[in-house]
Parts: structure tokens; C-alpha cells; sequence
């Protein structure tokens, strides 16, 4: 198992990721003798997981069941212990594609933060690109660091505990693009540029408030930067959902035909209804009572050659 | 500085290179071939001074065509704005504020005036402009920049840029697929570089391409695609290096059924049997007057007393006769390189271990969606894109009733660019209505000793049961 190649089945040292339905995962580390506690029950690590097939379904102590699955960034992003706010998979897409990564790629990023996008990128730029990740909060750096370790990762990236505003990313010429989530991007657009290559790559920085956007594209413009743009990116979820629908009663037809509803309509007259009582069932979709409205801004430039 | 040569190489333009035409926010693939016209925002181009410069060069168009490289581009010398307004309520609208006609810019283009000189002269001209207020001054002449610019940058292509490309160019031909649902769909399908990906697509091999590209030349792709042969246009357009091709199979989905009852003999049939027999029939044909003609033309040769006509025409039967047998021997030769990829995409297929799915047609999702499934390994992530929210809609409900899958998700993105200026931020006044939707989830190990779960049953109540250990 890592987290940039799959692998078939459940090892000691793995990170799986316990699929207890419903969109809720929680990520396990497997381990010898280990167990870990689910609201269905015990998992026990030796004869549930290791040696397991990835996906396989997992009875637990109390007779529920759950499926283990490989990790993948996606998957993490949504399970991983949050120790900061951090940035979800919709933006992570935009991020990835806006940013041209791929295979060999080498970023620069900053904040580390909870390591969500951090995933996300190591998945894309492997085998042969290097992500060099900047976290001025030191328990969270070490933390991030254990957990490239856990994660198989480790040797493609480089973690510094700094401050990206002062110190850039300790790197220069090197950069196919960086990435910027902080309180005050505007001051590392410099070291940004330092970082990039000389002929040139991507830029993109994730702000909350429209003031920092603003203050941002002021920076990138005065410092070359070209083709700034700036926008948002939502997710809107589709709950798939039978739904019954009655149809009104307005007497007995005149014309003594059968009921007026459509041919494709499937009728079900429910037990208790008086025999006149129809109903359509429809299959449709609706959606969350609440959706997130807004993450952050994203704000993308190129940096012409230098 | 040889050093230097080196390491720009892979950055310059060079013949025979794919590549993107920019100008402003339109874009357009094309291949840079000397002495060849290309269109682009109603102006013909010669790319040939391109060649040897480096990507993201910005060219000034000149008349006849060709290229120049635009001298270093003074920072947007802000027309320091002498003179102006503070409000427009004594501006009138009447068409009549600019004394410039058509014609004369017309002229002006043809004497070869640049666009800083054309908008000088348009200022000059309006009786309007100094009332303006500075931000609509400044509107103005950005407004007129992207009238009269002449100007077209040449860059490397990536999936960013052809999938913008696409959108704004010939939606109808990727299905209306917007860029950021393209994104969405290469993460959601966890592409990375070693694995082994399925894809149907009918959207010109843009999604093909974007695939290949984060793969980076690592792993397998296999291209599964309905009728004749896999419509790729758009993977042409990334400009791939030759060994990613060794990486991308096809595979015809009319042969899917028996490749799954373990039916498919791919040594022996190949995808056209019929086209198979014609050309079996026609070398037949071939051989036969063929030899004849070979017993028969040394003698004539030798008799020497044949007409000039005569011998003319045999030696053009001659050269007939080995023309078409060239021919059928690389009509065999294709045949062959057919099935051999035939059978070597079946046999990526069979072991039904694939890592991903990918999933963008026109055709409706769900039977594809059903079929291909079935060569996915457990816990790995499929992804399937449709206009149309219904037919997703359809797909979920079968999935829920088959069950095998988790975390399925319908979703669809919504994208919103901003205008950033200084006390002139907003987002733009226009927005994509739509850029079609998404069924993601991710297989699991269907249980064989179980019927398939009901919809409710995903999570079932558990009863307190006490386990004694």
C-alpha cells in the first residue's frame, strides 16, 4: 500500500480506510494484534484485515458489517484528522489541473496545514516529481512528516518548518508551480517567484476574504506575473431519491375512461386509500438542506520566463 | 552557454510541434508545418518564424502574415490620465462621440499602424473620452487593446488548455463537458501514473488525453470504444512524446461480451470480419493473374517483336501487379498488428484488475457503466460524466440494487470567475449555465454467499449481539 500505487491486499504497517457507510470513512492503521472500534463492532486487525483482500467486506464483533478500502487522497481529504482548516476535493481537482501537474512535477507549498492537498499532489507528481512543503507551526510539521512516512510517501517530499514570508521555501529555480493558503499571500509572492523556474510555471493561491484576493493580484502584477485569474469552484451534491407523489382526486371521470396519468406513470394505490387514491412515483433527485457556499477564492497566474 | 542551449531545448518551438494559439482568451490547436496557412481570429498566420524561439512567446502578426517577436512589452504605460470625469451624467450616448470612421481605421490598419498607435489615434478622436471617469477610460482603451491587438502567443498544449479550448470552442464535441468537471473527473478517478485505466469516451479524446497526460507515460490506458476504430483527434493535440503511445490500448465494446463469458478468440478473429474476408478474397484474386502474367512476360520480353505498345503495357501490368501486391501485403501486415493489439488489450483486460474508470459519452451511461465495471478491481474509484442528469440518476439506482459499489455521489460543480481591480471587484457579469454532471464511487468485493442488498440494507440495524470470545 501507498498512497501513489495501489496495491491487492491488507498488510501489517498499511493505512486502510474503514468504510462505515453512508459517507463515512475513518482511517485505521493496520497493525498485528491491533483492534479498532466501529459502532458495529470490533475489528480486529489479524484476522479481519491482514491478509485481506482491499474492498473486501468486514464483519465486525457486534454482526454489522463495513468495507476496507485502499486509501487515496480522496479518500483521506475526508477522514484525515483535521488539525486546520483544510481544502476539500473539489478544489483540489481545480488546483491540480489549473497548476498542469503531473508525473515529474515539482511544487512548492505552503501551508502544510493537515496535509489534505499536500496528498493530492505527492498522487500526481509520482514517481518522479518532489513536492517541497513549507509549515511555520512545528508540531504540525512533525506531524505531517510522520504521516508522509506512514504513507509511503516520504521520498517525495521535503518538509521545512518555516515561515514562507521570510524564508521562502528553501529552493530557488526548481518550481513547475506553486501553491499558497496563508493569512498573507501577497508577502510570498516573491519567494513564489524566487522558487519557480526560470522558464517559467504556475501560480495559484487559496484566499477566504476578497481583500487578500485583492491584495494578491496587486502583488502578482507588480511582480510580473501574467494571465491572473481568479475565481470560485462549488460542489453541489444530488440526493438520489424515490419519491411518491399523490395524485388528486377530482371525482369520477365523465368520459368513464381509465385514470388520466401518463403510461410510464406507476401507480400504486396505497392500503389505506379510499380506491380512487393514486399516486406517481418518480425518481428524482434532491438536494442537501445546507451545501458549503463558499471554501475560498483561488486566484491562478503563470509566471512568464525570467 | 551551451549549458544554457540545453536546457532550453525542450522549452523551443520546433517544426512539426503541436501546439495552442493565444490570443487573450482564445485558444486554437494547431501544428506548426512550414509555408502552411493557418486561421486564427479571422487573420491567416505562417508559423514558420515561430520555429526556434520559446513556448509563451507573444508574436506581432505582420501583413502577409508572418510572425515577429514582440519587442519586450513596456508595463501597461498607463495613459496618465490627465484629463477626466467623475461621473456620466452629462454623457450622452449617440453613436456620434468617435470622428473616426470604419474606413479610416480601416486605412489605418493597412498603413500598418500599431494598436497602441490605432487607440491613440481613437482617443484623440472621441469627444467623449476625457469626460470619462478614469475607470471607464481605462475600460475604454482595455476594450479597444482587445480589438486591435495583433498579437498571438504559441504555447505548449496541457489538459488546462485544450479542455478551455474545447469548451470555448466546440463544446458540442466533447459533450459540453466544462474544464472544472474535467478536473473533478481526473481526481475523482485517482489518475496516476502506474495504474491501469478503462476509458469510454465520445469527447474527442480530450478526456483520453487529459488521462494519459497524468499518467505521464506510466502504467496502461485502454481506450474501449464503439463502431469502427477510437476516435482520438484530441489526444494529437497534447503533443505526447512517441513512447506514451506504447501505453494506450483500444479495445471494441462489441467484443466485451465475449471477452467476459471468456468466449473471445483473439488469435483468430480480429474486429472486421468481413473486412477480413475482402482482402483474404482480393489477394486471391491478385496471386492468380498474377502468375499468370509472370509466365507469361518473360517470354513476350524475349520475343522482342511485340509493338513498343505492347511491351509498354505489360511492363505497366508489371508494375500494377506489384503495386497491388505491396498492398496486400501491408493490408496483411496492418491485419496482423490488429489482432496483435487485440489480443494484447484483451489480455489487460481479462484479469478484470483495472484501477480506474472513466466514463464521458454520449451514449447512454448506464449499460457502459454496468459492462465495464465488471473489470475493475475491489476498492478502486470510477467516475462517469453525462449531460444529463437523468441518466446518472439511472445508473445509481442500478448500482444501489446491484450493490458492489460505495460512496456513489452525484454532483455537479458550479464555476464563477471574478474580476479583481482595485475598488472594481466583482464576480464577471457572465457564468457557464452548466458544465454537465458526475457519478462517482468506488467498487467493492460483491459477496458472493449474500443476494444483493437492498437499498436500505447498506447499513444494516445491528442487533446487540453478545460475542463471546
Amino acid at each position: 500500500m501507498s498512497f501513489v500505487e495501489y496495491s491487492d491486499f491488507i498488510q501489517d504497517g498499511d493505512v486502510a480506510i474503514v468504510h462505515l457507510g453512508h459517507n463515512s470513512v475513518t482511517p485505521v492503521k493496520v497493525q498485528h494484534g491491533a483492534q479498532t472500534q466501529t459502532r458495529y463492532g470490533v475489528i480486529r486487525h489479524s484476522t479481519d484485515l491482514i491478509g485481506q483482500r482491499y474492498g473486501s467486506k468486514v464483519t465486525c464483533s457486534k454482526g454489522g458489517w463495513v468495507h476496507v478500502l485502499h486509501p487515496t487522497p480522496e479518500l483521506w481529504t475526508v477522514s484525515l484528522p483535521h488539525r486546520t482548516q483544510i481544502l476539500y476535493t473539489t478544489d483540489i481537482a481545480m488546483v491540480t489541473m489549473m497548476l498542469e501537474l503531473k508525473p515529474g512535477s515539482v511544487v512548492c507549498e505552503s501551508g502544510t496545514g493537515s496535509g489534505s492537498l499536500s496528498h493530492a499532489i505527492l498522487r500526481t507528481i509520482a514517481p518522479t516529481g518532489h513536492l517541497h512543503t513549507v509549515e511555520f507551526h512545528q508540531q504540525r510539521a512533525e506531524k505531517v512528516v510522520e504521516e508522509f512516512k506512514e504513507h509511503r510517501v516520504d521520498q517525495l517530499v521535503t518538509v521545512r518548518n518555516q515561515d514562507v514570508c521570510k524564508d521562502g521555501f528553501g529552493v530557488t529555480g526548481v518550481a513547475d508551480a506553486v501553491f499558497l493558503d496563508i493569512p498573507s499571500p501577497w508577502e510570498a509572492v516573491g519567494h513564489a517567484k524566487a522558487a519557480m523556474k526560470k522558464h517559467g510555471g504556475r501560480l495559484c493561491s487559496f484566499s477566504p476574504c476578497i481583500e487578500q484576493v485583492q491584495r494578491t493580484c496587486e502583488a502578482l502584477t507588480e511582480q510580473g506575473f501574467e494571465e491572473i485569474r481568479s475565481l470560485e469552484i462549488l460542489l453541489r451534491v444530488h440526493n438520489v431519491r424515490p419519491v411518491t407523489l399523490q395524485l388528486p382526486d377530482f371525482g369520477p371521470d365523465s368520459s368513464d375512461s381509465s385514470s388520466q396519468a401518463g403510461p410510464e406513470a406507476l401507480k400504486e394505490a396505497p392500503p389505506s386509500a379510499t380506491p380512487n387514491h393514486a399516486s406517481l412515483k418518480i425518481k428524482t433527485t434532491t438536494p442537501p438542506r445546507e451545501m458549503p457556499g463558499h471554501t475560498g477564492y483561488l486566484t491562478f497566474a503563470t509566471k512568464p520566463r525570467t | 552557454m551551451a549549458h544554457n542551449e540545453d536546457n532550453d531545448y525542450e522549452y523551443r518551438i520546433k517544426e512539426g510541434d503541436h501546439v495552442v494559439l493565444k490570443r487573450g482568451d482564445v485558444y486554437k490547436a494547431v501544428q506548426i508545418q512550414r509555408k502552411k496557412k493557418v486561421i486564427f481570429e479571422k487573420q491567416w498566420i505562417f508559423l514558420d518564424n515561430a520555429v526556434g524561439h520559446l513556448y509563451s512567446t507573444t508574436f506581432e502578426i505582420a501583413s502577409g502574415g508572418t510572425l515577429q517577436p514582440k519587442e519586450n512589452k513596456e508595463t501597461e504605460s498607463s495613459t496618465d490620465v490627465q484629463v477626466a470625469g467623475t461621473d456620466n451624467r452629462h454623457i450622452n450616448d449617440d453613436g456620434k462621440s468617435q470622428k473616426l470612421t470604419r474606413d479610416d481605421i480601416e486605412t489605418m490598419k493597412e498603413q500598418g499602424l500599431t494598436d497602441k498607435e490605432i487607440i491613440k489615434q481613437l482617443i484623440d478622436n472621441s469627444s467623449t473620452f476625457n469626460n470619462k471617469t478614469g475607470y471607464a477610460q481605462d475600460k475604454y482603451i482595455k476594450k479597444k487593446k482587445k480589438k486591435y491587438e495583433n498579437t498571438v502567443m504559441v504555447l505548449k498544449p496541457t489538459c488546462r488548455i485544450l479542455a478551455m479550448m474545447y469548451h470555448g470552442r466546440e463544446p458540442g464535441k466533447i459533450c459540453h463537458l466544462r474544464y472544472d468537471t474535467l478536473a473533478q473527473m481526473l481526481t475523482l478517478a485517482n489518475i496516476h501514473a502506474g495504474s491501469k485505466v478503462l476509458v469510454f469516451e465520445t469527447c474527442a479524446g480530450l478526456v483520453l488525453g487529459s488521462i494519459m497526460e497524468r499518467m505521464g507515460g506510466y502504467g496502461s490506458v485502454i481506450q474501449m470504444y464503439p463502431g469502427g476504430g477510437p476516435v482520438r483527434a484530441g489526444v494529437e493535440c497534447f503533443g505526447f512524446p512517441a513512447h506514451f503511445h506504447d501505453t494506450l490500448h483500444e479495445f471494441p465494446i462489441c467484443h466485451v461480451n465475449a471477452l467476459l463469458a471468456g468466449t473471445l478468440d483473439a488469435s483468430a478473429k480480429d474486429s472486421a470480419p468481413e473486412e477480413k474476408q475482402l482482402s483474404v478474397a482480393a489477394e486471391e484474386e491478385q496471386k492468380q493473374p498474377e502468375a499468370e502474367q509472370q509466365e507469361g512476360s518473360p517470354e513476350e520480353e524475349s520475343m522482342e517483336a511485340n509493338t513498343g505498345d505492347d511491351v509498354g503495357q505489360d511492363q505497366e501490368k508489371l508494375e500494377i501487379e506489384k503495386r497491388q501486391e505491396a498492398k496486400a501485403q501491408e493490408r496483411k501486415v496492418k491485419l496482423e498488428e490488429k489482432r496483435r493489439k487485440l489480443a494484447a488489450a484483451a489480455a489487460l483486460l481479462e484479469g478484470r484488475n483495472a484501477d480506474g474508470l472513466v466514463i464521458a459519452s454520449h451514449f447512454h451511461p448506464c449499460s457502459v457503466l454496468l459492462g465495464l465495471l465488471k473489470f475493475l478491481s475491489p476498492s478502486r474509484p470510477f467516475v462517469v460524466f453525462s449531460q444529463y442528469k437523468e441518466t446518472l440518476i439511472e445508473c445509481y439506482t442500478k448500482l444501489k440494487e446491484q450493490g458492489g459499489t460505495v460512496n456513489l455521489m452525484l454532483t455537479d460543480t458550479w464555476l464563477r470567475h471574478y474580476q479583481v481591480l482595485p475598488d472594481r471587484t466583482h464576480p464577471l457579469l457572465l457564468m457557464s449555465g452548466g458544465g454537465g454532471y458526475l457519478l462517482s464511487g468506488t467498487t467493492v468485493a460483491t459477496d458472493p454467499s449474500k443476494p444483493a442488498g437492498s437499498p436500505q440494507a447498506e447499513e444494516p440495524a445491528p442487533k446487540r449481539q453478545k460475542v463471546k470470545d
